[in-house]
């Protein structure tokens, strides 16, 4: 077991709602990333999803394309990012690190290479956007000889059946993409939200994490009455492109959305 | 000789036309690399297309907007002067260049089009680099009554405003994307953004073969009547089969196109050509098959320009339309199998060629057509003078008249 799935796990029988939080490496510069990740968990992150930047992020809204736009003006490869959470690993033995992105950067190192790398790393998952299960087949099973839980996406149109296959696939837990639309979009409908939880419900046990559209804690501890817990991205993101000329005060201000959200989290 | 085959997922001979398999694969290349919200929509559209595909009243209909919209057949021209010049095999130039909006396009745009209205969608998007897409895509919103959005590189709106106009004349909406390079691929980006927020209602109208299954198929399906008109023209007016079709291959619709009916014949060599800008050594080029590698974009795992950490890079081209850092996954797995060829040719190339064209035929290509025209007449030089070839002149070149007189330094008011 990884140290995802014993995270969920505990949090569950604790019923602690996990948080989860979103920054891409690298932006809006190398040197901050790894110190708001230690940043973040002191606010009460649970996982931490850490975006490995790509050129073409084809399913994000306008605010993390910016923030792949700017983590790329320095050149933020796959390799520094693992080395990132290497470095991150030094400090902190416990907090789940998955990494969300895009295939191509890992297409290009080699599976095998990323795999051995990755894990060697320490990072626990891998949330690849444009990759459903269906295409994952040999990097799937690459993924889990090296204990790297792969973790796939459920949509507002995911059908029942399509439903059982993912979550079947997915390990740690599924992750429920809440709206239709990009990430950072605004028009998250709660109810809606929940009918299609309890329908997912149904088909598998594993946890949900519901993200796109959680802004504040208000949204947050909306959302996470109907599920396993929450990831927070847009909302984080924005912040570093508010204050991308002062690192202090992006640590500032991220770790305060993120300390109101777990108290909101924590009072449900 | 219809024997082509090639070793499918089954263990067993499979004639090389009915790829892709069932879930989009042309070998490794193709699929379906999108993120979970679009899933359905592929799946809709994948089996509405297949059940359309065997439906007399909607094939009726193509037929008829193909004749009397488009202007089908499109002619099968000698091109006597041009082969004189060449001093090799007979050059045949496809007429693609005398549609309706002056390009092979339509084609794709109309079956496309008349997809998203039995599929009930008042809406269409596209994405446009020069602006041909686009301005097929309006046409034919215009057409059938359709709601349209033109996702377009601002870079691109600055260099193409003649197009920009056009479509708005068409009553569509030009949106300008400020993303990334400004350009076609990111243009692609955000009209798939908006498919994934408007699914529902939405019908995205991609203009080449890329993008994830089933487009790469049904693309090619719809501009696969080039081809079947070339090899029934072809054998009325010389005999037999051609030895060679040259196209110009950007995301590689025109190619797909006239190659699909001949790919089973194994007699005749297909020759795709690639846009080598300033030349392959520069990296100044939009040669992903010649100089790239092979990466996921775009839905759909092909061969790509990218960096060594994966990064798609920027691409240069004299021609807007082949201006594009990926490429159809049907001519990667081409390529591979070695079932086509793909060759490059220079901006500086296709610039002689268009001006040959212009001169001995009293043709005016597209700058996209005339790097196959450039190749062709290479090819042709070197070939016997009882062997023929086609050259599919995919569109015509009114639109790049701005960037020629630019290039001879003459200012039009």
């Amino acid at each position: 077991m990884s140290r995802l799935t014993i995270k969920v796990k505990a949090n569950q029988a604790a019923g602690r709602k996990s948080l989860v939080a979103y920054i891409v490496a690298g932006d809006p510069v190398k040197d901050l990333t790894v110190k708001l990740m230690h940043a973040m968990v002191d606010a009460g992150v649970d996982i931490i999803e850490l975006g490995f930047p790509f050129s073409d992020p084809e399913a994000e809204g306008p605010v993390i394309q910016l923030a792949h736009e700017r983590a790329l003006r320095h050149d933020t490869s796959l390799r520094d990012v693992l080395s990132m959470v290497e470095q991150f690993r030094q400090g902190d033995a416990d907090t789940p690190v998955i990494l969300m992105g895009y295939l191509n950067p890992i297409e290009l190192m080699g599976y095998e290479e990323f795999c051995v790398s990755a894990s060697g790393a320490g990072v626990d998952g891998t949330i690849i956007v444009n990759m459903p299960p269906e295409e994952s087949g040999v990097f799937a099973s690459q993924l889990e000889n090296h204990d790297i839980e792969s973790v796939y996406l459920l949509a507002p149109t995911t059908t029942d059946k399509r439903a059982a296959y993912i979550t079947a696939q997915s390990r740690g837990f599924v992750y429920y993409v809440s709206l239709k639309g990009t990430t950072g979009a605004s028009n998250l409908d709660v109810r809606d939200v929940g009918e299609k939880l309890s329908r997912f419900r149904e088909i598998s046990s594993l946890p949900v994490m519901v993200g796109f559209g959680i802004k504040d804690a208000a949204t947050a501890a909306e959302v996470a009455q109907i599920s396993d817990g929450v990831v927070v991205g847009s909302a984080i993101v924005s912040l570093m492109a508010k204050h991308d000329q002062d690192l202090e005060r992006v640590i500032t201000d991220v770790t305060g959305l993120l300390c109101g959200i777990r108290k909101s989290l924590d009072e449900i | 000789m219809s024997n082509e085959t090639v070793l499918g997922k089954n263990g067993v001979n499979e004639p090389i036309s009915s790829f892709p398999d069932e879930d989009g694969h042309f070998g490794v290349y193709g699929g379906r690399f999108v993120s979970e919200i679009l899933m359905q929509a592929l799946d809709e559209l994948n089996s509405e297309y297949e059940r359309l595909s065997r439906d007399d009243a909607f094939q009726a209909e193509l037929k008829s907007d193909l004749s009397h919209y488009v202007g089908r057949a499109s002619p099968l021209y000698f091109a006597e002067r041009l082969t004189d010049m060449a001093g090799g095999a007979k050059i045949y130039l496809k007429r693609e260049d005398l549609n309706h909006t002056g390009a092979h396009k339509i084609n794709n745009c109309i079956g496309q089009a008349l997809l998203a209205k039995y599929m009930g969608k008042p809406r269409i998007i596209a994405e446009t680099g020069a602006g041909q897409h686009g301005v097929a895509s309006a046409t034919v919103a215009a057409r059938f009554g359709l709601a349209c959005k033109v996702y377009m590189g601002s870079e691109d709106i600055e260099r193409q405003s003649l197009n920009v106009y056009r479509m708005k004349l068409l009553g569509a909406d030009v949106v300008p994307v400020t993303s990334g390079s400004r350009t076609l691929k990111d243009a692609l980006s955000e009209a798939m953004r908006d498919w994934v927020a408007n699914v529902d209602d939405t019908h995205y109208i991609i203009g080449t073969v890329a993008g994830p299954h089933p487009y790469p198929k049904l693309v090619r399906d719809f501009q696969s009547v080039i081809g079947r008109e070339t090899k029934m023209q072809f054998a009325d007016m010389h005999g037999g089969l051609p030895d060679a079709l040259v196209a110009c291959v950007g995301g590689g619709s025109n190619a797909m196109g006239i190659f699909y009916p001949f790919l089973e014949d194994a007699s005749v060599r297909l020759v795709g050509v690639e846009a080598a800008g300033m030349g392959l050594d520069t990296g100044q080029h939009a040669a992903p098959l010649t100089a790239g590698n092979v990466g996921v974009l775009h839905g759909n795992r092909t061969y790509l320009m990218q960096d060594a950490h994966g990064q798609i890079i920027d691409t240069h081209s004299v021609s807007a339309g082949l201006d594009y850092p990926g490429v159809g996954p049907e001519h990667a797995w081409l390529k591979d199998i070695k079932r086509a060829d793909y060759v490059a040719v220079t901006d500086e190339q296709a610039l002689a060629a268009f001006r040959s064209l212009n001169l001995l035929e009293g043709i005016l290509p597209a700058l996209e057509s005339a790097h196959a025209v450039a190749h062709g007449i290479d090819l042709a030089r070197s070939m016997d003078r009882d062997k023929a070839i086609v050259i599919n002149l995919s569109g015509r070149g009114d639109k790049d008249i701005p960037t020629m007189a630019k290039i001879d330094g003459i200012t039009i008011t």
